[in-house]
C-alpha cells in the first residue's frame, strides 16, 4: 500500500494511532479505553466551556459516541481522507489533530485549526486528511465521493470515509452519493453512526428503513451493521469495509450507538422519557469498557483513575492552550475569500461608502 | 485570429486545456455518448475517453458535489449542468460547499471548479426552463460568476476560470452558442473581475452582460446610424466580483445609463448596477438610471406571450431613447 500521506502526529498528553503499535488485544483495548476517556473528558470540558459562553455557535458532542469514533479511526490508515459532519471533534482528536487546535477552534482563536473560521461545526486538518467537518446534513456525502473520485482518477490507494447521522440517510445527497460511488466503483466507506435520534425525532419516524444499513442494497452495494458500543468489533468491521472500499466496492457501515446528551450542549432531551435516559446510563460504552477491563484484570482502580487523571489534565492544557490564543485579527477579514486573487473582490466594512465622496457638484459644469 | 462560434471557442477550450493539464476532467449529463445537450463537448469523449469525459446520472447536486470534492483533492472538474435552471438541484453543494470550503476552513482548502451552464429564455421551453438566475450565485462570496457575450470571451474565460482556484460559475446563453466572432488563437486567459467596455460613445451609458450585452452592442451600432447617438457599451463580464469602476468612470463621462438584463427586473443584477452608479456617479446624472429587463412572469410557453415579456432590442432602443428624450440630449444629425 502507497504510503504517501504525512503520519498523524502524536500530540503531546494524548495517545497516538491505535492500531499499528497495539499488539495484544488488551493493550489494544487499553489503549482504547484512553482514547474514549479522553474524548469523553474532551466533550464534558467543551460543554461547560460553551455554558460559560466561551465557545459560541452551536456545540454538537460525541458523548457516548467514543468507542465509535474510537473504532472507526483507529482502522484508518494515516494517508486515508476522512469527512465527518458537526458532531466531529472526536473523529479530529482520534485523528491525531492536537487537542489544543481543536480547542482553539471552538473557542474561535486564531491558532484553531481552521483559525477561528470554522468553529465546532467545521474543523480541518490536511495533515491529518480530516477534510472537514460539514454543517448541513448530508452535505459531506457527495464531497467525499469526489474525493474518491480523485484518488480512484490517480490511482492511489487511499480510502475515503465518510460519517454522517442517521437521519442523513433520507436525504437525496445520500442516494445520489451511493449510486454514484457504486457505479464509478469508488473507494469510500459511508458510516452511518445510528444513534437513534436526529436531534428529537427517532429513526422509526423518520426513515422507512429503520434498518438503516439495508438501504445499500438499492445499490448492490455491501453493507454491515455493527455494535457501536464496542470499539474492537467497530474496528473489525471498519477495516472490512475499507478492504472493500480499496479493491473499488463501496461500502455502508452503521454503527449503532447512543447520544449521552441532547442534540447539542442547549438541547435537554426533553423528549427522552426515564426509562431511556436510565437505559443510555447502563449502555455507557466508557463505563462498560471499564468495567470490562478491571473484570478482566487489565485495568486497576489506581490504573483507571490515572487515565482520567491523565485526560483531564490534558483538555486543561488544551484549554490553556485555547484561551491563549489571540482571536484573529480584524485586518484579516478579506484574506480567506478568493485563492486565487482577481481585480474588485470587495474589502469594504458594512459602514463604508463604495466610492469616496464625490467633489462638490459641478452643476453645469458638463456639456 | 480564427472566426469561430462560440459553440466551437467552447469546445476548443475545453480540448486544449484537457491535453494541457490531465487534472482537468469533465463531468455532466449526456456530454459523452450524447455529445452535450448543445454540444459543447461533441468529440471530446473520442479523444479522451471515459475517464475524462464522464457521463453522469440526472443527480445535480450528487455530480456537483463530486466534481466539488475531486477539486479539494487538486483535480479541476469543469461540471457541465445542462441548463441554469438545474443548477437549483446542486444549490446546496455550490453555495453551502463550493463557496464556503476555502474560507470556512480558514484557507486550507482550495476548490479549483467550473461550473459551466447556459440560461436564457426564448426558445418556449416554458417556465421551469428559461430563467436567468445567474443572480443567485453572483450574490455569494466564494462564488467567482463569468457571462462572456461574445466567442472571444468565451474562449478568454473559460481558460481563466478553468485555471482559477476557485468555484466559478461560467454563464452561457442558449441564444450565444451560434454566434461567430474574432476569436485570438492563442491561449491568453482573460481576467475575472474585468468589465469591458466594447464600444466606446460620449451619449450614454448601456450596462449590460451576456445575451444583451450582445444585444446592446447591436443596437449601439444601428443607434448610431438611426439616431446618429453615440452609444457607450459597459459588457460587465463578470458579475462576481463585479467591476464597479469601469461602470462608474463611463457614467461619470455620459451623464446617464440604461441598464440591460434578461432577468428579472426586481432585486435583479441591474438593481446592483443602477445602485453603483447612485453611488459613484449621482453628481454626474442628468437623468435617473433606467433598467430593461424582463417582465416579472414565470416566462409562459406561448410565443406571443414569451416575446413579450423577454427584454428586446426594441424594448432597449426605446429606453434609450427615452432617456435621452428626458434629459434634453435628443441627439441625431438634426439636433441642434
Amino acid at each position: 500500500m502507497a504510503k504517501r500521506g504525512p503520519a498523524v502526529r502524536k500530540p503531546p498528553g494524548q495517545p497516538g494511532p491505535v492500531g499499528e503499535d497495539a499488539t495484544t488485544d488488551d493493550s489494544q483495548l487499553r489503549e482504547f479505553y484512553r482514547r474514549m476517556v479522553f474524548i469523553r473528558r474532551f466533550e464534558e470540558r467543551a460543554a461547560r466551556a460553551y455554558t460559560q459562553a466561551e465557545i459560541g455557535g452551536y456545540c454538537h458532542l460525541n458523548l457516548g459516541e467514543e468507542a465509535t469514533v474510537v473504532g472507526l479511526m483507529s482502522a484508518l490508515e494515516p494517508e486515508d481522507y476522512l469527512f465527518t459532519n458537526y458532531r466531529e471533534h472526536g473523529y479530529a482528536l482520534a485523528r491525531g489533530v492536537e487537542p489544543g487546535r481543536v480547542m482553539a477552534e471552538l473557542y474561535g482563536r486564531r491558532d484553531g485549526v481552521s483559525k477561528g473560521w470554522g468553529g465546532s461545526m467545521h474543523l480541518f486538518d490536511g495533515d491529518a486528511r480530516l477534510l472537514g467537518g460539514y454543517g448541513i446534513v448530508g452535505g459531506q456525502l457527495p464531497l467525499a465521493t469526489g474525493a474518491a473520485l480523485a484518488v480512484d482518477y490517480r490511482g492511489g490507494d487511499e480510502a475515503v470515509a465518510c460519517v454522517m447521522g442517521d437521519g442523513t440517510t433520507n436525504i437525496g445527497a445520500f442516494h445520489e452519493s451511493l449510486n454514484i460511488a457504486a457505479l464509478w466503483n469508488l473507494p469510500v466507506v459511508y458510516v452511518v453512526v445510528n444513534n437513534g435520534l436526529g436531534m428529537g425525532t427517532t429513526v422509526e419516524k423518520a426513515s422507512g428503513e429503520p434498518e438503516l444499513h439495508r438501504k445499500a442494497a438499492s445499490y448492490r452495494m455491501s453493507s454491515a451493521r455493527v455494535d457501536g458500543n464496542d470499539p474492537v468489533a467497530v474496528r473489525e468491521a471498519m477495516l472490512s469495509a475499507l478492504a472493500s472500499a480499496r479493491s473499488g466496492r463501496p461500502f455502508l457501515l452503521e454503527a449503532v450507538s447512543s447520544r449521552l446528551k441532547g442534540h447539542s450542549v442547549v438541547d435537554p432531551a426533553k423528549y427522552r422519557t426515564r426509562e431511556e435516559v436510565e437505559a443510555l446510563r447502563t449502555s455507557d460504552p466508557v463505563a462498560a469498557l471499564a468495567f470490562r477491563l478491571r473484570g478482566e484484570g487489565e485495568l486497576t482502580d489506581e490504573a483507571i483513575t490515572e487515565i482520567d487523571a491523565e485526560a483531564t489534565s490534558a483538555v486543561a492544557a488544551a484549554v490553556a492552550f485555547a484561551e491563549a490564543s489571540p482571536h484573529p485579527a480584524v485586518d484579516t477579514l478579506f484574506d480567506y475569500t478568493y485563492a486565487t486573487p482577481v481585480p474588485n473582490d470587495s474589502r469594504r466594512l458594512p459602514g463604508e461608502p463604495l466610492f469616496e465622496p464625490a467633489p462638490l457638484p459641478r452643476i453645469g459644469a458638463h456639456p | 485570429m480564427s472566426i469561430m462560434t462560440y459553440r466551437q471557442a467552447l469546445r476548443d477550450t475545453l480540448g486544449s486545456e484537457m491535453r494541457r493539464d490531465e487534472n482537468v476532467l469533465l463531468l455532466g449529463e449526456e456530454i459523452g455518448v450524447f455529445e452535450g445537450s448543445y454540444k459543447i463537448t461533441a468529440g471530446l469523449l473520442a479523444e479522451f475517453g471515459e475517464k475524462r469525459v464522464r457521463d453522469t446520472p440526472i443527480a445535480e447536486e450528487g455530480f456537483t458535489g463530486a466534481a466539488i470534492g475531486a477539486a479539494m483533492l487538486g483535480l479541476r472538474p469543469v461540471v457541465e449542468i445542462m441548463t441554469i435552471n438545474f443548477s437549483l438541484l446542486a444549490l446546496d453543494q455550490i453555495v453551502n460547499h463550493a463557496a464556503k470550503i476555502y474560507g470556512m476552513f480558514g484557507g486550507q482548502a482550495r476548490v479549483p471548479l467550473v461550473i459551466r451552464t447556459p440560461g436564457g429564455g426564448g426558445q418556449q421551453l416554458g417556465a421551469t426552463h428559461s430563467q436567468n438566475i445567474e443572480l443567485y450565485y453572483a450574490f455569494v462570496p466564494g462564488m467567482k460568476v463569468v457571462a462572456p457575450s461574445n466567442p472571444a470571451d468565451a474562449k478568454s474565460l473559460l481558460l481563466a476560470a478553468i485555471r482559477d482556484d476557485d468555484p466559478v460559475l461560467f454563464l452561457e446563453n442558449l441564444a450565444l452558442y451560434n454566434m461567430k466572432g474574432e476569436v485570438p488563437d492563442d491561449d491568453i486567459p482573460g481576467e475575472i473581475g474585468r468589465a469591458a467596455v466594447t464600444r466606446r460613445g460620449s451619449d450614454i451609458t448601456v450596462v449590460a452582460y451576456s445575451r444583451m450585452a450582445a444585444v446592446a452592442l447591436t443596437v449601439a451600432e444601428r443607434m448610431a446610424e438611426t439616431d446618429g447617438v453615440d452609444i457607450e457599451v459597459v459588457d460587465l463580464r463578470s458579475l462576481r466580483p463585479l467591476d464597479r469602476e469601469t461602470v462608474v468612470d463611463s457614467v461619470r463621462r455620459t451623464h446617464c445609463a440604461v441598464v440591460v438584463e434578461d432577468d428579472w427586473l426586481t432585486y435583479g443584477i441591474g438593481a446592483e448596477i443602477a445602485a453603483t452608479i447612485s453611488d459613484g456617479a449621482f453628481d454626474w446624472l442628468d437623468a435617473p438610471v433606467r433598467r430593461v429587463a424582463m417582465a416579472e412572469v414565470p416566462l409562459p410557453y406561448a410565443k406571443t406571450l414569451e416575446t413579450a415579456a423577454l427584454p428586446s432590442a426594441d424594448d432597449v432602443t426605446a429606453a434609450i431613447r427615452q432617456t435621452l428624450a428626458s434629459v434634453g440630449r435628443r441627439a441625431g444629425k438634426d439636433t441642434p
